[in-house]
C-alpha cells in the first residue's frame, strides 16, 4: 500500500473513530495498569478479560450490547477476584485462575448457544477496527475518560494503598473500597480496550508500557506518565500498522498494537539494564562506623562456623560450639557468643 | 527521661488476640502517658508485635478495650495523630517510586481528598526528609537504597504526618550500625518535639539512652514493665534453663541427681 492510499484510509470516518479509540485506550490502560503492577497483581487484567468474554458471549446471546454486558460481568468478575484474594491470602493467583477458565470456557459455550460461532467472537477477542459504531466510539471515549480521571485525581490514595496496605490501613485509608476501585477501574478498562486490542490481549497494554517505562524512571508519577504516553504511541503506532498490512491480509489490530508495545520494551530494556549499572557503580561505599563493636560480639570471623570449617565442632546442650583460638563460639543470630 | 509524663495517650485494658483460635496475647494492660518512650521487647512469638498490631487496628481485639487520645479505637478519626512504620525489610513495591513520594504517601492523613499538595504539605514533607538526614537522597528510587536507608524512608514518612504518637514495629531489625545511629537520632529529634513513642525492638542497640520504659512480653503476656532492662536480663538465651513448670512430682531412683538445671550434669 502506498503512503497517499494509507494516508486516504486513516482519512476515512471509521478509521478516524477507530484511531481515537485506540488512542484513548493507550491512555487508560497504562494509567491503572500502573497501581496493578505496583501491587504486583500483572495478571489481573487477563483474569478480567477472560471474565469479559463470558459478558460479550450473554450480549451476543441476549442481543444486548456486547460493550455493556462486558463491561457488568468484567467488574463483577473482578470484584469477585479482589474478595477471594482479600480472604483466601495467599491463593490469589488459584482465584485468577478459576475465573480465567470458567471465563473464558462460559463465553464460548454461550456464544455457541447464540449461534455465532468462533467467528462472532473473534472481533472481541483480538479486536477490529472496522466493528466500532460511533455510538461505540463515545462509550469508550467517556469510560476512558472516567478511568483516567478517577486514577490521576486519587493518585496519592491510590499509591498509598496499593504500595503499603497496612500503613494506609493506620493512616485511616479505605484500603479495601480503594482495592475495589482499583479491580473495578481495570474492569472498566478492559473493556474500553476490547474493541480495540480485543480480551485476550487487552492485560498486554495494562502491563507492558508500564514494565517499558520503568526502565528508565526513578518515580512513580514518571512511570505513570510514561506508560501512558507510551501506551498511546503503541496503540496508535499498531492500528496504523494493521492499516497498512489489511490491503494484503487481515490483521486485528490487537496483535500488531502488542507487538510494538514489546517492541518498545526491547528497545528499551537494554538501556535500562545500563542505566541501573551506571547508579550502582557511582554509589559512594557505605560510610564506616568508627568505633569498635561491643564486648557481647566476637567480630574476627571470616566465615561461617559450619561442618567443615576447621573448627573443632562440640556438642553443647541444644546447640553445637566451634573451638576458635583457645575459646568456643556458639552461633547466635548475626554474631558468635563466647561459651 | 526526656519528657515528663503527661496524660494517657493509649489505654489498653485486658487486650487479647487470637489468631486462628490459638490465643497470642492474653489480658494485656498497658497505658501510656504523653511524652513516654516505650520499648516493647521480647523474644521472637513473644507478641510484641502483635501488641502494636492491636493498638493501631491492625489486628481486631478478641476481648478488652484500646483507647487512643481517650476515645474508643474503632470511633477513633483523627488519624493524622498517629504514626506507623511497619515491620517491613523493604518500601519498594512493583513500580520504581522516589523518596519524596514514599514520604508524601505519609502526609495524607491531613490531606483531603482531590486537594493538591499545598505549602504547609511540602514543608512537613521537607522536615521529615531532613529528620532522617535523607534530604540528598529525595530524589532516588527507594529501591536502590540500602535497607536501614529503607528503613528511615518509612520512619520519615511517619513523620510527614507531624502526629503525636508514633508506633514503630521492629525499626532497627536488620539495619547496620550506622543506619541505627541515624535512626536513633531521627527518634531522639521526634521524642524532644514531645512525641509519644513506642517501639518494638529485639535489641536495642542505639536506642538504649532514649528508652524511658521497658515493657517485655513474654508468651503473650506483659512479663515486666519499668525501667530498662540490660539486653541479658531480657533474654537471658545463653542456657535457657528448661521447665520448672513439672506438676508431676519428681521421682528418680534414689541415687540420681534431682537437679533440674541440664547444665549440672555436664561439669
Amino acid at each position: 500500500m502506498s503512503l497517499a492510499e494509507l494516508l486516504d484510509l486513516l482519512g476515512r470516518d471509521f478509521m478516524q473513530r477507530a484511531l481515537l479509540a485506540a488512542l484513548l485506550t493507550g491512555l487508560a490502560a497504562p494509567a491503572i495498569g500502573t497501581f496493578i503492577v505496583q501491587r504486583r497483581l500483572a495478571l489481573l487484567g487477563d483474569g478480567i478479560g477472560h471474565v469479559a468474554v463470558t459478558g460479550v458471549a450473554l450480549g451476543l446471546l441476549t442481543g444486548a450490547s456486547p460493550t455493556w454486558t462486558a463491561v457488568v460481568v468484567a467488574i463483577l468478575g473482578a470484584v469477585l477476584i479482589e474478595v477471594i484474594r482479600e480472604q483466601g491470602h495467599t491463593n490469589g493467583d488459584v482465584a485468577l485462575a478459576l475465573l480465567f477458565y470458567g471465563g473464558l470456557a462460559g463465553g464460548v459455550l454461550i456464544t455457541g448457544l447464540a449461534g455465532d460461532g468462533a467467528a462472532g467472537l473473534q472481533v472481541y477477542l483480538f479486536g477490529s477496527v472496522t466493528s466500532i459504531s460511533p455510538s461505540e466510539v463515545w462509550y469508550t471515549a467517556g469510560l476512558a475518560l472516567v478511568v483516567l480521571t478517577v486514577t490521576l485525581g486519587l493518585l496519592p490514595q491510590l499509591f498509598a494503598v496499593a504500595s503499603d496496605p497496612e500503613f494506609a490501613r493506620v493512616a485511616g485509608l479505605r484500603v479495601r473500597a480503594y482495592n475495589l476501585l482499583v479491580a473495578v477501574l481495570a474492569a472498566v478498562s478492559v473493556t474500553v480496550a476490547m474493541r480495540t486490542v480485543g480480551l485476550l490481549l487487552v492485560s498486554a497494554l495494562m502491563v507492558v508500557p508500564v514494565a517499558t517505562s520503568q526502565q528508565l524512571a526513578r518515580s512513580f508519577r514518571s512511570t505513570l506518565l510514561w506508560a501512558m504516553v507510551l501506551g498511546g504511541v503503541a496503540a496508535v503506532g499498531g492500528l496504523v500498522i494493521a492499516a497498512w498490512l489489511s490491503a494484503r491480509a487481515t490483521v486485528a489490530p490487537g496483535p500488531s498494537i502488542v507487538l510494538l508495545a514489546l517492541a518498545m520494551f526491547a528497545a528499551t530494556w537494554p538501556v535500562g539494564v545500563w542505566v541501573r549499572r551506571r547508579r550502582r557503580l557511582a554509589e559512594p561505599f557505605p560510610a564506616l562506623g568508627t568505633d569498635m563493636p561491643g564486648p557481647h560480639e566476637v567480630d574476627e570471623h571470616p566465615h561461617e562456623h559450619g561442618d567443615d570449617c576447621g573448627h573443632p565442632a562440640v556438642r553443647h546442650g541444644d546447640h553445637v560450639d566451634y573451638v576458635h583460638d583457645g575459646h568456643r563460639h556458639a552461633p547466635h543470630g548475626e554474631h558468635y557468643d563466647e561459651h | 527521661m526526656l519528657n515528663p509524663a503527661g496524660t494517657p495517650v493509649v489505654e489498653a485494658r485486658d487486650v487479647t488476640v487470637a489468631l486462628g483460635g490459638r490465643p497470642v496475647l492474653r489480658g494485656n494492660d498497658l497505658v501510656v502517658r504523653h511524652g513516654e518512650f516505650v520499648a516493647l521487647m521480647g523474644a521472637n512469638g513473644s507478641g510484641k508485635s502483635t501488641l502494636v498490631r492491636a493498638l493501631t487496628g491492625l489486628r481486631p481485639l478478641t476481648q478488652g478495650s484500646v483507647l487512643l487520645f481517650g476515645t474508643p479505637l474503632h470511633d477513633f478519626k483523627e488519624r493524622h495523630r498517629i504514626g506507623f512504620v511497619p515491620q517491613r525489610g523493604t518500601a519498594a513495591g512493583g513500580v520504581p517510586a522516589s523518596v519524596r513520594e514514599v514520604v508524601a504517601s505519609g502526609r495524607l492523613t491531613r490531606r483531603p481528598l482531590l486537594r493538591p499538595a499545598g505549602k504547609a504539605d511540602r514543608a512537613a514533607i521537607d522536615d521529615a526528609l531532613e529528620v532522617v538526614g535523607l534530604t540528598d537522597m529525595a530524589g532516588d528510587g527507594v529501591s536502590t537504597l540500602s535497607g536501614g536507608q529503607q528503613q528511615r524512608v518509612l520512619i520519615a514518612r511517619a513523620l510527614a504526618g507531624e502526629p503525636e504518637l508514633f508506633f514503630l514495629d521492629e525499626p532497627t531489625a536488620g539495619v547496620d550500625l550506622p543506619n541505627q545511629r541515624a535512626l536513633a537520632e531521627a527518634l531522639r529529634t521526634l521524642s524532644e518535639r514531645g512525641a509519644t513513642v513506642i517501639l518494638v525492638a529485639h535489641e536495642l542497640g542505639p536506642l538504649e539512652p532514649l528508652v524511658d520504659r521497658a515493657v517485655v512480653m513474654r508468651d503473650g503476656r506483659i512479663a515486666y514493665d519499668g525501667p530498662p532492662l540490660a539486653h541479658e536480663d531480657v533474654h537471658g538465651h545463653h542456657h535457657p534453663v528448661a521447665g520448672t513448670h513439672d506438676h508431676a512430682p519428681h521421682v528418680g531412683s534414689p541415687f540420681d541427681t534431682m537437679s533440674l538445671d541440664p547444665r549440672e550434669d555436664r561439669r
